[in-house]
């Protein structure tokens, strides 16, 4: 292949990277005038038998075409296998994370910045069935921050190569593929070694080794290359990020080590409930994760590795069904405007919702209306801040909720007690803020009471109604019964 | 062009009315038709026009076991229920029908595609395809990339590298599988009939031959009709109740 040379009605213009498995070459649609930057993506077939390559390319060409949205590269073409394998696809005009590694130790807030958008990737990526099995710096891109409206805009995280990759809904090419845990060695999951393919968050548990190494400027586990080497993690603990890291705040730490549980069950359960955690550092409930300052005892490591032993997981999982059973779920209370009948009723119906949930996560909302111009009266009468006083109705309001999902009580295991949290925004829009609120936090259902009635309704337009209309969710509109009129008594 | 595969039809006109209808709202050109028309529901002759009608506008239609059973007579390993409809059957079928059953070919090819009713590597004994052990047998067993078959009831696809890793899925409903040119593969599409996987639902697939892609389909139909109709023929009980659970 050489530049000038068309295949398919592609101009190969110049190869930009020559890897081991494949090459990128910068390609141009023959005839066409849509500005959509092209890469196409060759692989590099070693002379003979490579099923490697070959099989990975051929997952990747099956399931490229199934993805959609920003977090992925838009799939332009494939090439058959008998003449010319080749993939075409978006050019992501950004940088990889790769260099940042070579940077790490890196600012803490740039770890929280990437850690919030590379979860929100991932869970977009989930939400299509997918489950990506090979995070690491090189497969992760960035978009360029671009200006809307003269705000900064884009930046988000690109998933790239799901050579490893698989989806719920089309055959596991490589299941039966090789004998040997596939993934890359120094960010596979505990799972992942032990031939788990399907379970999504071990995209979270590379997104915990991506960050530690940020974080302290070292892998938790290493690069190990053997099979053993691979399962030392499923017995030895990484050293703690902040005692390499003392800058590093602790509730980073509960998260980073919370993504690299061994067990599944005790990481983040969707990767937009991370997601939500890297955006209210102040909601995260640290356990002993967060204070950890050794690694476990040599007792503790022998009995950890004899579990280990024989201990398969078993596979049942897979990407869509986990994101399904753990979603975010939002109230919205205007604890300060409705009647207490309405509040109770809109309390039991998120109380149903958390009981036949049991893996979502409820984040409580109220608005503080501000002034659109000028300077708020932020303090009341009694000279006490208008925003405390709304959360602590809010957290007032939560408390039978709170009983009900079982995180009131001293029993209470730490994952429990940070399943609800509380949020005061502050905005002229109420509506707007709502919506806004359950975008950015990936909200998959939206609980919130209406007016039953009337005149102050129609004066004031209903904010339910505009939500409802809006939201890129699910929205439960809670309404108490209409008492009967006067006329009819 | 989009090829409806129907199998297992088991005289079941309103299994079999709901997937031609579906296919046709999905855009089917072509039908090729895996075998079994009869054996087990209430209508078998209407089920036989409707194939014959086909076969005559083009489609493709292969024997199954029990249109074989229903010419000449049931084989020794049919089990009873089954036999004592063939029998039935036999009755209720006029000679152009049971000539055109007669005459179905046991397996045919076009392009890639091989369609028989059982398996590739001896179709005339009626093996089972029962999982990788059998699939590997039978698409080795052809130089066709892709094999379309029925008997099993239950909807697999089962896929083979050149170097002879096997695996086999249970596809979702609805979803198009793309099929990979660098294996070989084996669909089921399940019973149009009579489903025995849980869910009573009619089973078809449709494969696109331009883009090689696949996609199972299940469609609802008035399952308590079908099975009054089998309990007012006089059909064992146990039949209707198959239909009716799907298992």
């Amino acid at each position: 292949m050489e530049p000038g040379q068309v295949i398919d009605g592609f101009l190969l213009e110049e190869r930009t990277h020559q890897g081991g498995m494949a090459a990128l070459w910068r390609v141009s649609k023959v005839g066409s005038d849509d500005p959509l930057p092209l890469i196409m993506k060759v692989p590099r077939i070693k002379g003979g038998d490579d099923p490697a390559t070959i099989v990975g390319f051929e997952v990747e060409q099956m399931i490229m075409p199934a993805l959609n949205g920003v977090h992925v590269p838009r799939f332009i073409a494939g090439g058959d296998f008998t003449r010319q394998p080749y993939i075409v696809m978006e050019r992501i005009e950004g940088e990889s994370l790769k260099p940042r590694f070579e940077a790490a130790p890196i600012p803490i807030d740039e770890v929280v910045e990437i850690g919030a958008k590379v979860a929100t990737a991932l869970h977009d990526l989930h939400r299509q069935h997918v489950v990506h099995l090979d995070v690491k710096p090189s497969n992760i891109m960035f978009r360029p921050l671009i200006e809307v409206d003269g705000k900064a805009a884009g930046g988000g995280a690109v998933l790239v190569d799901f050579g490893l990759s698989r989806h719920d809904h089309l055959p596991d090419l490589l299941g039966e593929e090789f004998v040997l845990p596939m993934g890359t060695g120094p960010y596979m999951s505990p799972e992942q070694v032990q031939f788990v393919r399907n379970d999504p968050r071990s995209d979270l548990f590379a997104l915990g080794v991506m960050l530690y190494h940020l974080v302290t400027g070292q892998r938790p586990f290493g690069a190990p290359t053997s099979v053993r080497g691979l399962r030392q993690r499923l017995y030895r603990d990484p050293l703690p990020p902040r005692t390499l890291r003392p800058d590093c705040p602790a509730w980073l730490q509960e998260l980073i080590l919370r993504c690299l549980e061994v067990q599944p069950e005790r990481r983040h359960q969707s990767a937009a409930q991370l997601a939500f955690d890297f955006q209210h550092p102040d909601q995260v409930v640290l356990t002993e994760r967060a204070q950890r300052a050794t690694r476990s005892g040599s007792l503790q490591v022998m009995r950890r590795w004899l579990s280990a032993m024989g201990n398969e997981p078993a596979a049942g999982a897979s990407a869509s069904g986990q994101t399904t059973r753990s979603p975010i779920l939002m109230a919205a209370v205007d604890v300060s405007g409705a009647d207490a009948r309405l509040l109770d009723a809109v309390s039991s119906t998120v109380q149903r919702l958390l009981h036949t949930e049991p893996g979502a996560r409820l984040a409580c909302v109220a608005v503080m209306k501000t002034n659109r111009v000028g300077m708020d009266e932020l303090l009341d009468g009694d000279g006490s801040s208008k925003h405390v006083n709304l959360l602590v109705q809010l957290k007032h309001w939560a408390r039978p909720v709170l009983q009900a999902a079982g995180t009131a009580t001293a029993a209470a295991s730490d994952e429990q007690a940070g399943r609800v949290t509380f949020h005061v925004l502050e905005a002229p829009d109420v509506p707007g803020a709502l919506l806004d609120y359950a975008r950015k936090n990936h909200v998959d259902h939206i609980v919130m009471g209406a007016r039953s009635s009337g005149g102050l309704r129609r004066y004031l337009g209903s904010v339910s109604a505009k939500v409802a209309a809006e939201a890129d969710c699910s929205v439960t509109v809670v309404r108490t019964p209409a008492l009967a009129p006067e006329r009819e008594r | 062009m989009k090829l409806a595969l129907v199998t297992d039809l088991h005289a079941n006109r309103e299994a079999v009315s709901a997937v031609m209808a579906h296919a046709r709202a999905q855009g089917a050109q072509r039908y090729a038709f895996l075998g079994d028309y009869v054996g087990y529901g209430a209508d078998p002759g209407w089920v036989v026009d409707l194939v014959r009608e086909h076969v005559a506008r083009g489609a493709i239609a292969v024997l199954g076991n029990h249109d074989e059973a229903v010419v000449i007579g049931p084989r020794p390993t049919m089990v009873p229920d089954a036999c004592q409809v063939v029998e039935w059957t036999r009755e209720q079928l006029n000679a152009e029908q049971l000539a055109f059953l007669a005459g179905r070919p046991m397996s045919a090819t076009e392009g890639d595609c091989l369609f028989v009713h059982a398996n590739a590597y001896a179709p005339a004994d009626w093996d089972y395809i029962q999982g990788r052990t059998e699939a590997i047998r039978s698409l080795h067993a052809t130089d066709q990339r892709f094999t379309f078959c029925g008997h099993v009831h239950d909807p697999v696809l089962f896929h083979l590298t050149a170097t002879g890793k096997a695996g086999d899925f249970a596809p979702t409903p609805g979803v198009s599988i793309p099929l990979s040119p660098r294996r070989r593969w084996l669909a089921i599409p399940g019973s149009t009939g009579q489903p025995r996987d849980g869910n009573p639902a009619a089973c078809y697939a449709m494969f696109d031959t331009a883009s090689a892609t696949l996609t199972f389909h299940r469609v609802a139909y008035d399952v308590d009709a079908a099975a009054a109709k089998v309990r007012a023929a006089g059909l064992p009980e146990a039949l209707a109740q198959r239909l009716i659970h799907g298992s």
